[in-house]
């Protein structure tokens, strides 16, 4: 069935955004968006308030009549109504989990790997060997109040009692939910099948146990799958009802309603699946950063709870330290006022840049958070640990273990940014060096932002599963995710090797649409931008000899690339990035950096 | 007329404060409705559960775990002491017994023959709650605890630290502008809340600490010098639970910000009254501020009680504070609001607001405004 409209709100913490879908001569595109501020809180006390509100802007941009009688109307025709309308939610502060497991970095890691693809914050990972005794995890499951637990433990047939430890904790000490008292706290078990029936008699009276496939029932398998879907399900049915209004929401609804980073995460998986690439996405927001990559067709995400730009911006300070924050501001500043101006955004967290010099400092934090963040995801997205690897005698001399990160810079296809301080920077030039300056991508990169964050609403459009229109749902959330969702900033072509100040490093012959060809070298700490538009274009790169650009060193690449808004950029800089400790050479060469992609106003 | 709805700190010289003293459990509520209560008196009280403790009798005695109820001396719900002995094997023909003993004095609370451990619980800890502020009792809460009423004169702090706290108001300074000094701070200060002018320096801060004096009101304090005070870097602003001496609440901001009149000018007006103050921050959506309530006797209440009937929201005529550099702290009158969005020098489009500071017209983006809500 071909979906002639179709309606995504996505119920944010602070605002909600709804947009319209239309199919416009068999084409599906973004025609109206409109925005309210989120109704949870009191006076309203009702989401469907701020839900309303969103889509009563939608109705007066499109004209079309989507509203009567308070309620949305889901079946269209000319001009009224929709044919589905779907919507996700971070609203009350989103999906708050705690997860539990034996060996912190085995179970504890799944169950954590669990929770946050089903788009849940981690408040604790509670495990056997964490170092806590027995008592100050009681104090800390008392203290948290989670929305839900996951406990996970032991593989299927093992050892029983380490996982009923766990759950004798639990019981000690008789978690409360963090909304509502009248219902009790849903508790997931996704351990050792053998130990069932003793987590029934520990836990079964107190909590609202739901029993799944184990997470771990072999040491080399990960089965995330039952527990995310259980998440997803006792998210509705739990957390969900307790939260103003969203019983209405849910009514309203053709799909069920996702957390939005739950829907973000299954959008991107979808995208790498079908287009089979690699994807880094990353949504910095003002009190948390997430970061969601595919990487060997596996799916990570992860949430760094305290690196954002507002809220948590005196974090980032914190954790980067102030010398790495400074390292990218372009002019001298005094650090006592520098840090008064960052703790001054913390308190006041709604404010904007006016002048350049606080988008200075404003993107130079953003740097620092996105680095801290992908550091953190490099570190979480991981292969399976404790699995015992066959070896052969050409692995003597590799250190490497099981657990290694499966992010590959040279390998990654796809990075796109989100969040404020990348989707609204000034300049399109600035989210593309702030995507290059803190994610240092390696090799042959397309990079892009998401425009309006609509990747929430596209994503539980892609996982609606009615059956008389879902195949259409993911057609049109791709064709609107690929045409207006996001927007292309281009290439970034990024040799990687050992080479020293002058070193010339490749150079790429550009055939443009006119059929000229353009011939470009790079030298070792240049930054160079080629204005082409988001079309394919074909090239030649020939690293120098002891560079590689994704074929291998000194290997040629004959291939076609697609610029963007800014184009082909060209970075000759270090990996990492190799910043003068000087002052004044700092300022030099970020000046220069800066001038190559017209990145602020002179 | 344009107008916009923005933040704003409360300056009210009027305000019918409630405050919710409620009981973390169940527990017993000590006052009726209707009642006078002052600040320090206590309204509900209840017993916590102790904490618990986890011995592995099994471990302890190398015994399977599923033979635990074979040297068990107690069972579940049973009152135990410190050192009582809780489990004994028999030993080797009634000889080498050895037994386990109770590390604390509490209850059995389960047992379990899987893992072979015992559970138990220290003795109930007391909690009291108070009423924090003086008022009349206006609602119970079966065991819960209680609505406080008070009429009051209230300031909101933009950000402060340490929890609640109660004392007389004292002024420390002649002008708004002055920074709070150190020389001024003596013995005679104890339990009192002090307030002080622009800022106040780390060593003032401590000195006030080692004086015991209860509270500090101030317009401005240096970010990089909580760390000192806190022991930690503070990353996000969520606050109240800093076990201090002395709380602080700040009035403005971090940095050296003149205290804005209609703050100073209040707090001036009720020195020597006995004030409650709360320096509870929390920057996130349900945004806690920090807040200085000032209990007022049926005389004081003003007849024009305030706020209640006045328009909310920025319009032309508002008195606004500029919350970001370049104009950070100054204060100024709304000129005009035009409605197109307009390029700064950072090149962001933002809606902005012209606004009049010391008789020079500025454009500056309506979201680096805050409403000074006076009455």
């Amino acid at each position: 069935m071909i979906l002639k409209t179709i309606l995504a709100t996505d119920c944010g913490s602070t605002t909600t955004k709804a947009i319209l879908i239309e199919n416009i001569k068999g084409e599906y595109r973004l025609t109206h968006r409109g925005e309210a501020p989120t109704t949870v809180e009191a006076p309203f006390e009702d989401v469907t308030k701020g839900v309303l509100n969103a889509v009563m802007e939608v109705e007066e941009l499109s004209g079309r009549k989507i509203i009567e009688n308070d309620q949305i109307l889901t079946s269209s025709n000319e001009n009224i109504g929709v044919d589905i309308f779907i919507s996700t939610s971070s609203a009350g502060g989103g999906l708050q989990m705690m997860v539990a497991g034996v060996v912190k970095t085995m179970s504890g890691e799944s169950a954590e790997r669990a929770a946050l693809g089903a788009g849940s914050i981690v408040m604790d990972i509670i495990a056997s060997n964490d170092g806590r005794l027995a008592h100050q995890k009681i104090k800390r499951i008392r203290d948290l109040r989670p929305d839900m637990i996951l406990i996970s433990g032991g593989i299927d047939g093992g050892t029983v009692s380490h996982v009923v430890e766990l759950a004798e904790i639990l019981a000690a000490a008789n978690p409360k939910p963090r909304l509502g008292q009248n219902y009790k706290l849903p508790v997931i078990y996704a351990g050792n099948n053998k130990a069932q029936d003793e987590i029934r008699k520990t836990l079964g009276s107190m909590v609202d146990l739901d029993i799944v496939e184990n997470i771990r029932p072999v040491l080399e398998k990960e089965n995330l799958e039952p527990s995310r879907d259980k998440i997803h399900d006792l998210f509705m049915e739990h957390v969900m009802q307790q939260a103003p209004g969203y019983k209405k929401l849910m009514s309203w609804t053709d799909a069920p309603i996702m957390p939005t980073p739950g829907a973000v995460g299954s959008l991107i998986e979808m995208i790498a699946e079908k287009e089979k690439i690699t994807v880094v996405g990353v949504d910095i927001g003002g009190a948390t950063t997430d970061i969601f990559s595919v990487f060997q067709g596996k799916f990570n995400r992860t949430v760094s709870a305290n690196l954002g730009m507002s809220y948590s911006i005196c974090n980032v300070l914190a954790e980067s330290g102030l010398d790495n924050v400074l390292r990218w501001v372009p002019f001298d500043i005094d650090q006592k006022g520098l840090t008064n101006r960052i703790g001054n955004k913390m308190i006041r967290p709604t404010t904007v840049p006016q002048s350049l010099e606080e988008l200075f400092i404003e993107q130079a934090i953003a740097r620092e958070a996105l680095r801290l963040s992908f550091k953190q995801h490099k570190e979480f997205a991981v292969g399976l640990k404790g699995i015992q690897k066959e070896r052969t005698i050409s692995d003597a001399f590799d250190q490497s273990s099981s657990g290694e990160t499966l992010v590959n810079m040279m390998d990654l296809d796809l990075l796109v940014g989100s969040g404020g301080v990348l989707s609204h920077a000034p300049r399109r030039e600035q989210s593309a060096k702030m995507l290059i300056d803190s994610f240092m991508p390696e090799g042959i990169t397309q990079l892009a932002v998401d425009s309006i964050f609509m990747m929430p609403q596209l994503g539980v459009l892609a996982g609606v599963e009615k059956k008389e229109f879902g195949e259409e749902s993911r057609k049109a959330a791709l064709e609107v995710f690929h045409k207006d969702c996001l927007i292309r900033l281009g290439t970034c072509i990024s040799p990687v090797g050992k080479s020293k100040e002058g070193d010339h490093l490749l150079s790429i012959e550009i055939t443009k649409s006119n059929d000229e060809l353009e011939k470009v070298d790079l030298f070792k700490n240049d930054l160079i931008r080629i204005e082409v538009p988001y079309k394919p274009i074909k090239v030649i790169i020939r690293p120098s000899k002891n560079m590689d650009v994704g074929a291998g060193v000194g290997q040629e690449i004959s291939t076609k690339l697609y610029g963007g808004v800014v184009g082909l950029i060209l970075d000759g800089r270090d990996r990492p990035i190799d910043i003068p400790s000087d002052p004044k050479k700092r300022l030099e060469a970020l000046k220069k950096w800066s001038d190559a992609i017209n990145e602020y106003p002179q | 007329m344009a107008h916009s709805y923005t933040p704003g700190l409360k300056v009210l010289n009027y305000l019918k404060v409630k405050k919710y003293r409620i009981l973390p459990i169940a527990g017993e509520v000590c006052k009726k409705k209707g009642e006078l209560v002052q600040a320090n008196e206590i309204v509900a009280k209840t017993n916590l559960p102790g904490n618990v403790h986890m011995v592995k009798v099994a471990n302890i005695l190398n015994i399977s775990p599923s033979d635990i109820y074979d040297v068990l001396k107690v069972k579940e719900g049973d009152d135990i002491s410190s050192g009582d002995i809780i489990a004994e094997n028999s030993g080797l023909f009634g000889l080498f017994k050895s037994d386990v003993r109770a590390p604390i004095t509490g209850t059995i609370e389960s047992i379990s023959d899987v893992t072979g451990q015992i559970i138990m619980r220290d003795q109930p800890i007391p909690v009291e709650i108070d009423a924090y502020v003086g008022g009349v009792v206006e609602e119970i809460l079966d065991n819960e605890g209680i609505i406080v009423k008070s009429d009051a004169a209230y300031i909101q702090g933009i950000f402060g630290i340490g929890g609640e706290s109660r004392g007389d108001l004292k002024i420390m300074v002649e002008d708004r502008k002055e920074e709070l000094s150190s020389d001024s701070l003596n013995n005679s200060l104890e339990g009192k809340i002090i307030v002080g002018g622009s800022f106040v320096t780390l060593e003032t801060y401590k000195k006030a600490l080692e004086l015991k004096i209860s509270g500090i009101i101030v317009g401005g304090f240096n970010y990089f010098d909580l760390e000192e005070i806190l022991g930690y870097k503070l990353g996000v602003a969520i606050t109240g639970t800093e076990d201090l001496a002395t709380s602080l609440i700040l009035t403005e901001g971090y940095g050296k910000i003149n205290m804005s009149e209609g703050t100073f000018n209040l707090l001036k007006q009720h020195e020597d009254k006995f004030v409650s103050i709360n320096g509870a921050t929390q920057i996130r959506a349900g945004v806690i501020r920090p807040e200085i309530v000032i209990p007022l006797n049926n005389k004081e209440i003003p007849a024009d009680k305030g706020l209640e009937n006045k328009k909310l929201g920025m319009h032309e005529g508002s008195l606004v504070r500029v919350i970001r550099a370049p104009f950070f702290g100054h204060i100024g009158i709304v000129h005009s609001l035009p409605s197109a969005l307009q390029k700064m020098e950072s090149e962001t489009m933002v809606r902005v607001a012209e606004v009049k500071i010391d008789n020079k017209l500025y454009i500056i983006p309506r979201s680096n405004l805050e409403m000074l809500e006076t009455d």
